[in-house]
């Protein structure tokens, strides 16, 4: 490639980032007796380097499972031992068994940020290059600026790097993002392979797993299913079983360690998630805890049927990338009601989704944009209104994961990471400004309308104001994001929420919110609700978009 | 009408640029701090609490006030900002005073300084000649200029994490090479004025600004109203002090000859080769027996820790010796200036000259002064291939010098992927630029700089878990400054062989 030392120029910025993101405080620091996430992982190095497998996921006196006891698949405890081999070489303190309970240390901090470092370096980041060079058309200078803006994506960074989540979020996410590669380029194996290994380092992934499959079967049909396809499906349905017998070998010996393994992977607090839907309604009091489970599976289940579906019959690349991103933002639409309750674990969770969401939507908006400005504006010049909003993609993207990451800010805060959080924000809201010149693309689309404008009017004349409304939109969640962050930076929350009543109100016309705002009664779970509010509206932006993905395709045939 | 595209179509590229450089500032707030933070806090506490007339005399810390007055005015200024951070880091008796808001304010106000460079640099790519541009924006040599110096390694560790004012009094030095460029020459030369009154070690380059008179239509009102200009400069900075008689005091403050010949850590210049020759001589003498060795005096230089020290074999070199170097060396190159007048760019030359040969042959030299010369070089490596290959070997040797400049372990990474940053894209940019003239590089500069690939890896990673770390601490530094010291004479060497060698640029024209 040409540019090349851009492409490392890029990588190095997001290093450079990355690491004096890290220089700054983490979760749980200097705060006995459980400390943080920071712990939680040194806690685990700990217990993988002193007790045998078949202790691990076991309570015994040696492993109190209620202080921080390993709850993520056993790629993720291989990793931590990994690390505590490393540990071991130099400083055999850091994970003695019990008594290094709580350890911090300067040199101890740069090993951890260290380990987060050279894993991003070796998965995530590959991952992230290959992907965006594997993009078809594209320019090189557009496939750089891409790099450059999922790389400086503040919401990964800030969780990996500043809270210190308890799972190297890159990791997983570089494994499900090597799946996707793999399975776009045609190296299905490959790509099932790492697919199962992110399944198997974080259970999150399995909400991937769905549009995976179908994907994957949908080419098998394609195929064949007497020749060739079934060749294939089996050499899959292998590939899979082998890589999970292979890292769970451990664990098979004897049954009750499976199920405890599981039982610790999938606890009850599921529960919970459903409960928060109380904000809306009272399901809680209706209905008994396990069938509201129930619904939540059948809900999301039934919500990424259609896609599914089409996926399967139809199995693109582009339908693919689109159906993860389908399926990431019911879950969204799910957990984000989640969090309000809990805040910590629930915007944890919110930035975990966000940060998966990152690259696909990035990816997404490039690879899109000429497919749909050249089709859809010149053919169905009636649908255009949806079209502008299609092409906004690298916007909408952008004001999505500002979004995002703003809804991260109480969360840091608590880790003494504004600076940080806020810096980084910036810095990639310029660069994506700058790479994808996200304001001039709005105007660029006016000026399409204008050409068209008598036929649009002639149907749907309200739809012209659409791009105008929604940056203005954009506008002002995004100077109600600065305003909110300053307020719960510099005010005390309770007694200025009347304050924060009327900014949200001015924001967002989302009535059905406020009848439970009586009983939130901090800034924070404001912030929260702000969030869900725009992040519902761009949902519903992105199925529209998912409606008329369907408008283009049936016409052809 | 280039100045105007940059100002109104291409205008985003830069302040992209530079927003992005002062957020990474920013991230750089937490990083490990030197002295020169207490230093300069201790300064905010003399001008903000303390009468003029004491401001040379204080010493209750032992970070005197060693700057000129326009820098004392300058910290005067910030002290009034600061006191509404903490009102405590103002106390003059509050030595290593150090709160996290002190922090925050010290460290913003060299991001926000910082501003003036910026601009500066806006100015500078104003100066040069966009006509070769190539189609795409990250071939254009006004891009290309923006980088080298927005993102300059050396300013990046030596500010923002190191602590140093430099930035600003950077951009009074481009700003005012700028004005050269653009024929405002008494705007240049009074902008040189102010900044040899914010920080006397550009008077280094004030032997070229000297020759600029000649090139710049010489007549006689000119000078007189050059030094009227000069003089007024001064004696708005040195007035006061003038008349509380202090000015012998000031003096002596500023130029302090009782320290070594070389600071603790040697600057990669001439005088480095000549000690490392001495002790490569006083060793072999042992080994042959030619040496007694209990004449060798036990003060070794090499530890780093005496900074008075004698040679062994080679004569000891006073002060007054350096100086004679010094002035010898720059002479050619103010010759050259004087007679062949070359325009903005030969001025150019023969500052980066000056800068140079000072930093080779001056007393007591840092480290740090390497971004004299390497700042305004940026400036004229992306006009010429031959300049071009010069200041890439310059500014990565000598960016490389800074390097124990940080030493400890949360910053290491830091300044290895920044160098590589700054690195990687000075040389595949400035290749890209030049990709139709000759290669850059012949085989022994590629070779030389790559060994300074495993010199890091040895020095950093494979020296400090060695036996010999604790018998030879100073190896790493030795070795550091030596190698370097090769770069850096060799490209002083290609640049003033360059100089002298080019025909002016008024004959060619002729022909």
């Amino acid at each position: 490639m040409e540019k090349w030392y851009l492409m490392t120029a890029v990588v190095l910025i997001g290093l450079t980032v990355r690491w004096t993101v890290s220089l700054n405080s983490y979760s749980g620091a200097g705060k006995p007796p459980m400390f943080g996430d920071y712990e939680a992982q040194r806690h685990w190095q700990e217990i993988t380097f002193n007790l045998p497998i078949k202790q691990w996921y076991f309570n015994s006196s040696d492993n109190n499972l209620q202080y921080w006891g390993l709850d993520y698949p056993p790629l993720t405890a291989y990793h931590s031992l990994l690390c505590a081999y490393v540990a071991q070489l130099i400083n055999p303190d850091w994970i003695a068994l019990h008594t290094s309970r709580g350890y911090e240390s300067q040199a101890h901090k740069l090993f951890m940020r260290a380990t987060v470092l050279i894993a991003d370096l070796l998965i995530y980041i590959p991952a992230v290059v290959l992907y965006c060079c594997c993009l078809k058309e594209i320019s090189t200078k557009k496939k750089i600026a891409n790099v450059l803006c999922i790389l400086l994506y503040p919401g990964l960074i800030l969780i990996d790097y500043g809270h210190f989540q308890n799972r190297y979020n890159s990791v997983s996410l570089g494994f499900a993002l090597w799946g996707v590669l793999g399975v776009s380029c045609n190296w299905d194996l490959l790509g099932s392979l790492a697919f199962c290994l992110a399944v198997n380092y974080k259970q999150m992934e399995l909400y991937h797993s769905l549009p995976f499959f179908c994907f994957l079967l949908g080419k098998c049909f394609k195929k064949g299913l007497k020749g060739k396809g079934f060749v294939l499906f089996v050499k899959l349905a292998c590939t899979v079983l082998a890589s999970f017998i292979i890292c769970w070998l451990p664990f098979f010996t004897e049954r009750e360690q499976t199920l405890q393994v599981l039982r610790r992977l999938f606890p009850d607090k599921v529960a919970n998630i459903w409960c928060s839907f109380s904000v809306f309604l009272k399901i809680k009091d209706i209905l008994p805890h396990h069938i509201q489970i129930l619904i939540s599976f059948c809900f999301t289940f039934l919500s990424l049927l259609p896609a599914c579906i089409k996926l399967t019959l139809q199995p693109s690349p582009r339908v693919f990338r689109f159906t993860l991103i389908l399926t990431l933002s019911f879950m969204l639409f799910k957990f984000k009601l989640s969090e309000i309750p809990r805040e910590a674990e629930g915007t944890l969770v919110v930035s975990e989704v966000s940060c998966a969401l990152s690259f696909f939507l990035f990816s997404f908006q490039v690879h899109e944009k000429s497919i749909l400005l050249n089709d859809l504006l010149q053919f169905y010049f009636f649908i255009k209104p949806v079209c502008l909003v299609l092409s906004e993609i690298p916007f909408m993207s952008t004001w999505f994961l500002l979004v995002s990451t703003f809804s991260m800010v109480p969360l840091l805060l608590k880790d003494e990471l504004l600076m940080p959080s806020v810096v980084t924000t910036m810095a990639f809201f310029i660069a994506c400004a700058t790479s994808f010149s996200i304001f001039e693309k709005t105007s660029e689309e006016e000026l399409h309308l204008k050409s068209f404008s008598i036929s649009v009017r002639k149907y749907l004349p309200r739809f012209t104001f659409l791009p105008r409304i929604i940056q203005h939109l954009f506008l002002i969640s995004v100077i109600t994001m600065v305003l909110l962050t300053l307020m719960t930076v510099t005010l005390d929350p309770p007694q200025k929420l009347p304050d924060l009543f009327t900014v949200l109100k001015s924001e967002e016309n989302e009535l059905a919110l406020f009848p439970d705002v009586k009983n939130v009664n901090s800034a924070k779970r404001f912030c929260e609700l702000l969030l869900c509010v725009n992040e519902i509206i761009i949902l519903r932006i992105m199925d529209l978009h998912e409606e008329m993905e369907d408008g283009p395709v049936a016409p052809y045939f | 009408m280039a100045a105007f595209g940059i100002a109104t179509g291409g205008g985003n590229w830069f302040s992209a640029l530079a927003l992005g450089v002062t957020f990474l500032k920013c991230l750089l707030i937490p990083t490990y701090h030197s002295t020169d933070f207490e230093v300069h806090r201790n300064w905010l506490a003399i001008t903000h609490s303390l009468p003029i007339s004491r401001w040379y005399y204080e010493a209750t810390s032992e970070w005197t006030l060693d700057y000129p007055p326009f820098f004392a005015w300058f910290e005067y200024a910030l002290s009034h900002v600061a006191k509404y951070f903490d009102q405590e880091m103002l106390n003059v008796h509050n030595l290593n005073y150090s709160s996290s808001r002190t922090l925050l304010f010290q460290r913003f106000s060299v991001i926000f300084t910082d501003a003036l460079f910026v601009y500066a640099v806006h100015e500078c790519c104003k100066c040069i000649d966009g006509n070769k541009a190539g189609k795409e924006l990250t071939e254009k040599p006004k891009f290309i200029l923006s980088v080298l110096l927005l993102w300059n390694f050396g300013l990046l560790i030596v500010d923002h994490i190191h602590f140093q004012y430099n930035g600003f009094l950077f951009g009074l030095m481009l700003l005012s090479i700028a004005r050269l460029f653009q024929k405002r020459h008494m705007e240049g030369a009074f902008l040189f004025a102010v900044l040899l009154h914010f920080k006397h070690i550009y008077l280094y380059v004030a032997p070229a600004y000297d020759g600029s008179i000649r090139w710049s239509s010489f007549s006689f009102l000119r000078l007189i109203s050059l030094g009227l200009m000069v003089f007024l400069v001064s004696a708005l900075s040195l007035g006061p002090f003038l008349a509380l008689d202090q000015l012998p005091q000031v003096f002596s403050r500023l130029f302090p000859f009782k320290r070594g010949l070389c600071h603790a850590y040697w600057a990669p210049n001439f005088w480095a080769l000549y000690n490392a020759l001495d002790k490569v001589l006083s060793v072999i003498g042992l080994q042959l027996k030619l040496l007694d060795p209990n004449k060798i005096p036990k003060a070794s230089m090499t530890s780093g820790l005496v900074q008075q020290f004698q040679h062994t074999v080679l004569p000891s070199v006073t002060p007054l010796v350096t100086l004679i170097c010094t002035l010898v060396a720059i002479l050619p190159s103010i010759f050259c200036l004087w007679f062949k007048p070359q325009g903005p760019k030969g001025f150019l030359r023969s500052l980066i000259l000056c800068a140079l040969s000072s930093f080779m042959f001056g007393w007591h030299v840092h480290e740090k002064a390497i971004l004299l010369a390497v700042l305004p070089m940026s400036l004229l490596s992306v006009g010429k291939a031959g300049d071009a290959s010069i200041f890439l070997i310059l500014t990565t040797t000598g960016h490389y010098s800074l390097f124990p400049l940080l030493f400890t372990a949360p910053e290491l990474p830091i300044k290895i992927l920044l160098m590589l940053l700054f690195t990687i894209y000075s040389i595949s940019s400035l290749k890209t630029l030049f990709r139709k003239e000759k290669p850059l590089f012949n085989w022994m500069e590629t070779f030389y700089l790559l060994g300074l690939g495993p010199l890091e890896v040895f020095c950093e990673f494979v020296f400090p878990f060695t036996s010999r770390k604790l018998k030879y601490p100073f190896i790493p530094l030795f070795l550091t400054s030596v190698y370097c010291a090769v770069g850096i004479t060799y490209a002083w060497f290609k640049l003033y062989v360059s100089v002298l060698t080019d025909p002016p640029v008024g004959k060619t024209k002729k022909q």
